[in-house]
């Protein structure tokens, strides 16, 4: 088996009016659910908005702390699952289920082996 | 055996049977890499070998045998020195018969991976050429007029990725099969039109893709019997390939469909074409390939270009068209469109697409506004063409029409 983390890539700012917030989270926490029932959910987490993130660097031997992302974009990851499966097709076929539910893209990467 | 013949039978069963020994291999090891330098030990083994004793009977069963013994001693040793890569390999080869049996399989695992969606169209092209084709990676990149070291280095990236990400080898399901084998034909049509489009690269390697992608066209059609868009694609491309030597004047110059001489075809590659064609009609599960090689089946029914059934190539092309819209398809149909209802209402259709960035559709304005006699728009319509198309041939036929405006 070899895990894969689905990043959720979304638009910076508050969703148009015209999504339904709500009917989405229940869909993708049905989604989530469905991985779990089939043995293949590691781990999900979702992320507050890019603004809340603080950066630290080092800098001629000083920490040096900074407010927002490490890169500004007008995209940002909102949140990940990581699920463990056969190959890139089984990985693939639960990224698609995902993005039919949220219609945001997601980008499927291979973790390194841990053994 | 004299040395030269010996070497000669060991490179024509390289090139004829790298595919099939690569195909096994990776399903014995789950590993390309393992795969293609076993292979490699293997030839240069058989080039010592048949030199002194001559080939055995079977010389890709002795390849493959001989390949997978190599690899597993190798392995061996790897693995003893706790290489986690060898012994993951080995495990694997364990459980998987070492015998050729569904070699047709295997093959046909080894078009998909090579053709998945995760990699890039160039990537698919270039793996596909090197594992199931077996040219050499300067080949590859001699034919697509890249440098060898760029062209070695995507096909490390492809063959990585597949590794890393742990791209399937296997026949996808049935739910991705459409899709998939739809990647796998554009990749073989790819193959052979890199090879068509005339005057750019070295010419005879460049024909060389065409014979390499008909090649591709007919394993796939073995592989997949009954995928009808499989066999109208190597229609098509047969159909095409007929055309060759009547295709390019003195010089090199281009010789367009109405002014080949038909006598110049290949009538065998016509025959077999067309034979294609008739079955893909008979299956009625038409696709965009079969109905493009139908319009060229057509065009080889035709003694000369008059004598063309326009009215049907029209109705094929109503059909393309209604399966596979695009502005593209509808530029092409314009052009039965002229010849059916006459050239006025064709540049009606024409005028209506949005296809400004394409040589092909000024060309194809060009040549209606000609024979509705509108000769200063036509200029301009050549000239918007000329500056369009990077193909010095191309270019060359397009000033000659330019030029004859004129006159």
């Amino acid at each position: 088996m070899k895990q894969y983390m689905l990043s959720v890539y979304q638009p910076d700012g508050a969703p148009p009016p015209s999504v339904d917030l709500e009917k989405i989270m229940n869909e993708v926490e049905a989604w989530r659910q469905e991985v779990k029932d089939a043995g293949e959910w590691v781990f999900t987490g979702r992320l507050h908005a890019p603004g809340t993130a603080t950066v630290v660097r080092l800098r001629d031997d000083e920490m040096l702390i900074t407010d927002g992302p490490f890169i500004e974009g007008k995209e940002h990851i909102g949140g990940f699952t990581i699920v463990q499966v056969a190959d890139l097709d089984a990985a693939l076929d639960w990224a698609e289920k995902f993005i039919r539910i949220a219609g945001l893209p997601v980008e499927v990467r291979p973790l390194l082996d841990e053994d | 055996m004299s040395a030269p013949s010996a070497t000669a039978k060991v490179e024509r069963v390289f090139r004829e049977e790298y595919g099939r020994a690569v195909a096994v291999l990776v399903r014995v090891f789950g590993d390309i890499g393992i795969a293609e330098e076993a292979i490699q030990d293997a030839f240069a083994e058989a080039l010592r070998r048949w030199r002194s004793a001559g080939p055995p009977p079977s010389p890709a069963g002795w390849i493959i045998t001989t390949a997978r013994n190599r690899a597993i001693d190798r392995l061996r040793r790897e693995a003893s020195r706790a290489d986690r890569h060898a012994q993951a390999a080995l495990l694997h080869a364990a459980d998987e018969p070492p015998e050729e049996g569904p070699v047709r399989d295997d093959r046909l695992r080894l078009v998909f991976t090579c053709c998945h969606p995760a990699l890039a169209p160039a990537a698919r092209v270039a793996l596909t050429l090197r594992l199931v084709g077996g040219l050499t990676t300067a080949e590859i990149a001699r034919a697509f007029l890249v440098p060898e070291p760029t062209m070695a280095q995507r096909l490390v990236r492809a063959k990585g990725k597949i590794r890393d990400a742990r791209i399937p080898y296997r026949i996808p399901k049935d739910a991705d099969l459409p899709d998939r084998l739809k990647a796998v034909l554009a990749v073989v049509y790819l193959i052979f039109n890199e090879g068509y489009v005339a005057g750019s690269g070295d010419r005879l390697i460049r024909e060389d893709l065409c014979a390499e992608a008909i090649r591709l066209g007919r394993l796939l059609a073995q592989l997949m019997p009954d995928e009808p868009e499989v066999m109208g694609l190597l229609a098509l491309m047969l159909l095409i390939e007929s055309r060759r030597a009547a295709r390019t004047g003195p010089g090199g110059s281009l010789v367009p469909l109405a002014e080949q001489d038909r006598g110049r075809w290949d009538r065998d590659l016509v025959a077999e074409g067309q034979d294609l064609v008739r079955r893909c009609l008979r299956r009625d599960r038409p696709g965009p390939h079969q109905i493009q090689a139908a319009i060229n089946a057509v065009h080889s029914d035709a003694p000369d270009a008059e004598a063309t059934d326009w009215g049907q190539i029209l109705r094929l092309y109503d059909l393309h068209l209604a399966l596979a819209p695009s502005p593209i398809v509808a530029l092409n149909r314009a052009v039965a469109v002229a010849e059916v209802e006459g050239p006025g209402p064709a540049l009606a259709l024409v005028d209506g697409l949005d296809l400004d960035r394409h040589h092909v559709y000024h060309a194809i304005r060009a040549d209606l506004l000609r024979r509705l006699g509108r000769t200063a728009e036509a200029a301009e319509a050549y000239e918007a063409a000329i500056t369009r198309t990077e193909n010095t041939v191309e270019r060359d036929f397009l000033r000659r029409r330019l030029r004859a405006l004129a006159t």
